[in-house]
């Protein structure tokens, strides 16, 4: 008898979004020593996730990790099914009869909400649709910002906050040759902003920047960053944090921080103002944000573990615009597990479990940030997802040996008139991206109408 | 700008490193590892993984460290490439305990 992974059956694998966990899981399978028939589902017509939809623009080295995931394509094993959404296009259970296994590596698409009252006022906005609009995503192609008021405050200080903060400071002509939509530069040529706030919870010690992205505000051609040198100084516990081996990136960023102090005003057009221990109480405005009421806090607790309470004293920042970027969160499935709480799926070293704490599901896998959490750079999911693969390639012999894999799939997708694209067709796109680039020195002239996409995929 | 390792992976080569790289840019000899430039990312996944803080980021590299640049760039290509962690050199505890980690 033939036992499942050979020549005569295939281990027929779909994975449920193409970031860089799902590419890295794609790896992994393709390497083990197993056959393997993978099927990569992506609810957009293009592949990569966050790398094309979240990595800003003007750090296009880092986009090249698109070339590790475009050589994993080239693989006979590898097959794309682009614009379909599971849990819309293809239920969950579906998925679950047409292949052996199937890793949910869907990311984290949405964004967490301070709670406080006026947070939906207009001009109040989250990272997470400035970015997905500046980098050209169709969901968030119609968003609209209003920059016509000289402040813009960002809540949150991790490396979220420092590109959106970055793409604000940016002179148009910084931006014109990244892979920038041309939408978002349109609109930012026209800004009025001159002073941006990215405000902390917690002190300068706790910031989770990483220095190389505080470093780059200091070569921004027209937006001067800066301090107040007094909210600089440090509690006992904090220092002990920077000084220990744990602490050495944050005490990079405190020495970054200094110079961010004592920089000189040479009359640049913008500055950015780093400011800490204020947590936002409410927003307030007449039809439109205004101002936001911060609480002044403290730290208290152990070095590591300091959290910030409030001390009931109260500052405000007149403003015209607000970013939070305090996190990002998962979005639940139909049918597949979902742990509210973290916004994760619940799993056991990449089994997905019934629940928090559950019994494991047999065939069902998870990677990335939607099996972890939003935190981790791309180079983390790769670990993530070879974890993954290995639960999985543990678990082969107790799998269902008898399914239709790829044939299953595209019936169901033709029954539900569901216009889905292959690899061959994304390729198209993306030469016609990079076709309509060339035009304007950009890497890329993204396109952020699925139809638009569609139409030159040829579907 | 890249990112390089430095002497203290010599003798050690625990390989924490290279799970976590993007983009396969790992190159090993008998002693230790080396960084391809051309294909590094500088996304600094590696840094915090390293035990022994070898890795740094160019420019970031502790003073009498700064050859290190030039000899990843020099041996990294034509060295084999390394894409999953292996075994640390038998020696490689007892290093780490002598360089104070
Ligand atoms: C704004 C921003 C900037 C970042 N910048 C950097 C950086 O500079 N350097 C760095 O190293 N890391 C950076 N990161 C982190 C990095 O992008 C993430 O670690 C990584 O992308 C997470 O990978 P993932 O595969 O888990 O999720 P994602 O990259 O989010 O991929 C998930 C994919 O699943 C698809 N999907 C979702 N739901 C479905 C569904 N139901 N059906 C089908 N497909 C679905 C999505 O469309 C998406 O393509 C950044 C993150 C953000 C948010
Ligand atoms: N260049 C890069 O390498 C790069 C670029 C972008 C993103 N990424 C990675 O992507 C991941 C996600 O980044 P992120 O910036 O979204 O997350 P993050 O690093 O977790 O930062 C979130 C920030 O929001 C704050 N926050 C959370 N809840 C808050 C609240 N209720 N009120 C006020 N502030 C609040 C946090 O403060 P506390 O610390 O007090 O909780 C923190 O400062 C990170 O791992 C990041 O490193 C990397
Ligand atoms: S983790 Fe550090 S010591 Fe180990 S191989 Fe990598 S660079 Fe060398
Ligand atoms: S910086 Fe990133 S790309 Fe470069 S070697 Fe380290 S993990 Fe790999």
């Amino acid at each position: 008898m033939s036992s499942l992974g050979d020549e005569s059956n295939p281990l027929r694998v779909a994975i449920v979004g193409s970031g860089p966990s799902g590419f890295y899981a794609t790896e992994a399978l393709i390497k083990s020593s197993l056959i393997v028939e993978i099927d990569l589902i992506e609810r957009l017509p293009a592949p990569f996730g966050l790398v094309r939809n979240g990595v800003a623009p003007d750090h296009p080295k880092l986009k090249q990790a698109i070339k590790v995931y475009k050589k994993v394509a080239q693989n006979p094993e590898f097959n794309f099914v682009g614009n379909v959404t599971v849990g819309v296009d293809i239920k969950a259970e579906e998925l679950q009869q047409t292949h052996h296994a199937v890793i949910y590596t869907c990311g984290a698409e949405t964004d967490r909400r301070l709670g406080i009252p006026g947070e939906d006022l207009p001009g109040s906005h989250t990272a997470t649709e400035f970015v997905g609009w500046y980098n050209g995503h169709p969901d968030y192609r119609d968003r609209t910002f209003d920059l016509s008021h000289e402040t813009a405050v960002v809540i949150g200080q991790g490396n979220v906050a420092a590109d959106v903060a970055r793409i604000l400071a940016k002179s148009v002509d910084e931006l014109k040759q990244t892979d920038i939509a041309q939408h978002a530069l349109d609109v930012l040529a026209e800004s009025r902003v001159r002073t941006i706030y990215v405000v902390g919870r917690r002190g300068p010690a706790q910031a989770k920047f990483a220095s190389k992205e505080l470093k780059e505000f200091l070569e921004i051609e027209n937006c001067r960053p800066y301090i107040d040198p007094a909210e600089l100084e440090l509690n006992e516990a904090s220092q002990l944090e920077i000084d220990s081996k744990e602490g050495r990136g944050n005490k990079k960023n405190i020495e970054i921080f200094h110079q961010f102090a004592g920089s000189e005003d040479t009359g640049k057009q913008r500055v950015c103002i780093a400011t800490f221990l204020k947590s936002p109480l409410r927003l307030e405005g007449e039809g439109r944000l205004q101002k936001i009421i911060f609480e002044t806090n403290e730290l208290s607790g152990e070095p590591f573990r300091q959290s910030a309470k409030g001390t009931g004293q109260t500052t405000e920042i007149d403003c015209g615009i607000m970013f939070r970027s305090i996190g990002y969160n998962g979005v639940p499935i139909e049918g597949v597990p979902f742990y509210e709480r973290w916004g994760t799926i619940p799993n056991d070293a990449g089994r997905i479990t019934s629940e928090q704490g559950g019994a494991t599901v047999p065939g069902l896998y998870t990677a990335g940030w939607i099996k972890r959490g939003p935190s981790g750079i791309i180079g983390t999911n790769r670990a993530c997802a070879v974890e993954t693969v290995e639960a999985l390639l543990e678990d082969v012999g107790e799998l269902d040996t008898d399914k239709p894999g790829r044939e299953g799939l595209y019936k169901i997708l033709n029954s539900n008139n569901v216009s889905y694209i292959d690899y061959a067709q994304w390729e198209k796109i993306d030469a016609a991206e990079v076709a309509a680039g060339e035009l304007k020195s950009k890497p890329r002239e993204k396109f952020t109408r699925r139809t638009e996409m569609l139409e030159v995929a040829g579907s | 700008m890249t990112t390089v390792v430095t002497e203290n992976c010599k003798g050690c080569r625990f390989t924490d490193c290279v799970a976590v790289c993007p983009v396969a840019c790992f190159h090993y000899d008998d002693e230790m590892l080396y960084i391809d430039p051309d294909v590094c990312i500088d996304c600094s996944a590696c840094i915090p993984e390293c035990p022994v803080e070898a890795i740094f980021e160019e420019d970031d590299i502790p003073e009498g460290q700064e050859h290190w640049t030039e000899i990843n760039a020099d041996k990294a290509p034509d060295l084999p490439l390394i894409e999953e962690p292996m075994d640390p050199l038998p020696e490689a505890e007892e290093r780490k305990a002598d360089l104070g980690f």
